[in-house]
């Protein structure tokens, strides 16, 4: 091509819109500037001001205040002793279990979408569950192995609590909630094992409920029992499958308690558990190691 | 030794929480006892030196002046509550990709599996009833379990090892506990993964489980052996041996407790109750092992019989 002509300085620009249009966009644009400013400094919005209440700097006071201040969060003190976030203490295993319980009500929810408790209808339900639910499978397998997982998790942490005697004066009572707790998570899960209606779920049931029938006082097969008037159809195993096998009640009472009535019993022990935790002194160590030769006399009441 | 037998065992899905506890659980007592013996170290050292126990920060961990205390929650704490949740669902996500839950045929009342085992963490259970009627494996001892439990923190006098580990001046908690534990819980609960085939007739380690195998025995009641017949006789005659079980194994215990200084210090501290209600789960314990140790041996089956219940 050929030489380029010099550009003669213009008048400000002609352009298609009218000058006043003009006017706003160039408003529009610094106001466009400033927002992107502002994303630069998420905590100085109004939106994350109205979630987290506090500034969030690195102050004492404002790292304290995210604690206390998160309604999820304030279950924890806002200081610990620094020697207890050592892993080789405390093992985690009672974060790790309110952890899993919290994988499993997730899981769990999700399955109850897809599950009918009717006899016939909840085995087709779980080959429907693992062929053709997208992440049925995964769905399924995940909710089975955090069970088994919390039930181990649970035993290795009342074995710590025990190995440190932290459930010495004053955490005694709390000890004994744990133990519920440990008796809940199990029941949990064994009402589970039988919701699937395959031949594992139905033969573990049938034997472990067979148990009560053998209930003293309270079982038809139990010592004492057809003495005070049980028989199989008033004793405490009909009582437990509303029925004297394991049928369509069975299942329907197993499906109630596993869903709603132990998770909701658990969840209240679970507060009462935490409470007491931070109540009775917060995590009980590593606490500094006490002398035989300063054992102080017990104090009778 | 069948290989393919112990490998259909281990590699069953619902089996692998128990190859896991075979790791988790030494480990963990590792971890525990290793510390336990630090401390322990620390404790003669101070019991040793009354003028370091006085300026001593009193932990195995080290300790310089001017250092905090505490530390804030945020951050240092809930990062290693997220890295554990993390961790957790990685394993959890990998394992639930890998390994599918079990799901048999649908249930037939008519088509009895063999053997019908529980859920693995009622083995324990399951394997009692072998040993005892099922009142008493599956209703007495389950509350036991659990009351013996909730005794625990109200029937412990020793005011020492109060958060921390050691082994020194809890020898007896310790013990009995793991006893408990890893003897009366895990085992049983591997024996009754491993070694309980068809039938529930007890297979040697790597043996193949083969159905039809009904292995010898002829089970005798105590009181048969010395020629007991009338059910009367039955009846005070077991309940003599049951009795005088309880009054032996409880004296033995005394002597143990009462025999040294540190016991006998703690003993000493404990009220009426609290030491009987700590003698009563004791000798009750202990009964697992003898009974279960009579039955084997002796093939001895019952040892109090009444016309209501049979022990």
């Amino acid at each position: 091509m050929g030489a380029q002509t010099p550009v003669t300085p213009e008048k400000p620009e002609q352009g298609i819109l009218p000058p006043r249009v003009r006017e706003e966009l160039n408003v529009l644009r610094e106001k466009a500037k400033e927002d992107l400013e502002a994303l630069k400094k998420p905590e100085k919005t109004q939106l994350f001001k109205s979630m987290f209440r506090v500034k969030h700097d690195e102050s004492e006071r404002s790292r304290a205040l995210s604690v206390l201040t998160n309604v999820f969060f304030h279950l924890h003190p806002a200081k610990v002793n620094r020697d207890a976030v050592r892993y080789s203490y405390t093992w985690g295993m009672g974060g790790i279990s309110f952890y899993l319980f919290i994988v499993l009500t997730f899981t769990g929810i999700l399955l109850m979408f897809y599950y009918h408790p009717t006899k016939g209808q909840a085995y087709r339900d779980i080959i429907y569950l693992m062929s053709d639910v997208p992440f049925g499978k995964l769905l399924r397998n995940m909710h089975r192995w955090a069970a088994h997982l919390m039930v181990i998790t649970v035993w290795l942490h009342m074995f710590r609590v025990f190995l440190t005697g932290s459930y010495k004066k004053p955490r005694e009572f709390n000890w004994c909630v744990g133990v519920l707790l440990l008796v809940f998570t199990l029941l949990l899960s064994f009402t589970g094992y039988l919701l699937p209606d395959d031949q594992l779920g139905f033969w573990a049931v049938t034997v472990g409920t067979n148990m009560a029938r053998a209930t003293p006082l309270l079982g038809a097969e139990g010592p004492l029992g057809p003495q005070v008037g049980v028989t199989p159809y008033n004793d405490v195993h009909f009582a437990l499958l509303g029925g004297s096998i394991v049928d369509s009640n069975a299942l329907l009472r197993a499906y109630i308690w596993h869903c709603i009535a132990i998770p909701v019993i658990l969840s209240i022990l679970l507060a009462v558990h935490f409470w007491r935790v931070r109540k009775d002194g917060g995590i009980s160590g590593p606490a500094p190691v006490q002398l035989e030769s300063e054992m102080k006399p017990e104090r009778k009441f | 030794m069948d290989w393919h037998q112990l490998w259909a065992i281990l590699s069953a899905p619902d089996n692998i929480p128990i190859v896991a506890i075979a790791f988790l659980v030494p480990f963990y007592s590792w971890l525990a006892f290793r510390q336990a013996r630090a401390n322990d170290r620390l404790i003669a050292q101070l019991e040793a030196d009354p003028q370091l126990a006085k300026t001593h920060h009193r932990k195995t961990y080290p300790w310089k002046p001017g250092w905090l205390k505490e530390v804030h929650t945020w951050p240092y704490l809930m990062r290693m509550e997220f890295l554990a949740a993390l961790i957790v669902t990685v394993i959890l996500t990998i394992w639930s990709i890998t390994l599918n839950a079990p799901l048999e045929e649908l249930s037939n009342p008519n088509l009895t599996m063999n053997p019908a085992k529980a859920p693995w963490y009622f083995l324990g259970l399951q394997e009692m009833l072998v040993y005892f009627d099922p009142w008493l494996a599956g209703v007495v001892f389950p509350t036991l379990i659990i009351v013996g439990l909730m005794a625990i923190p109200y029937i412990d006098a020793n005011p020492l090892g109060s958060g921390y580990y050691t082994l020194k001046q809890r020898k007896w908690a310790i013990a009995t506990f793991c006893f408990g534990f890893i003897v009366l819980w895990i085992v049983m609960v591997f024996i009754g993964t491993f070694l309980r085939g068809p039938g529930w007739v007890l297979f040697r380690f790597g043996r193949t489980w083969d159905p039809t195998y009904q292995p010898y025995a002829v089970n005798r009641d105590l009181p048969d052996i010395f020629h007991i017949t009338s059910m009367t006789g039955k009846a005070i005659f077991g309940a003599l041996v049951v009795g005088l079980y309880f009054l032996v194994m409880g004296y033995l215990l005394h002597r143990l407790i009462t025999r040294k200084g540190f016991n006998r210090k703690i003993y000493e501290r404990m009220s009426l109750i609290q030491y009987l209600v700590m003698q009563f789960f004791l000798i009750t314990m202990i009964a697992l092992p003898i009974k279960i140790a009579i039955r084997l041996l002796f093939n001895i089956k019952y040892v109090w019989i009444t016309p209501w219940f049979n022990v």
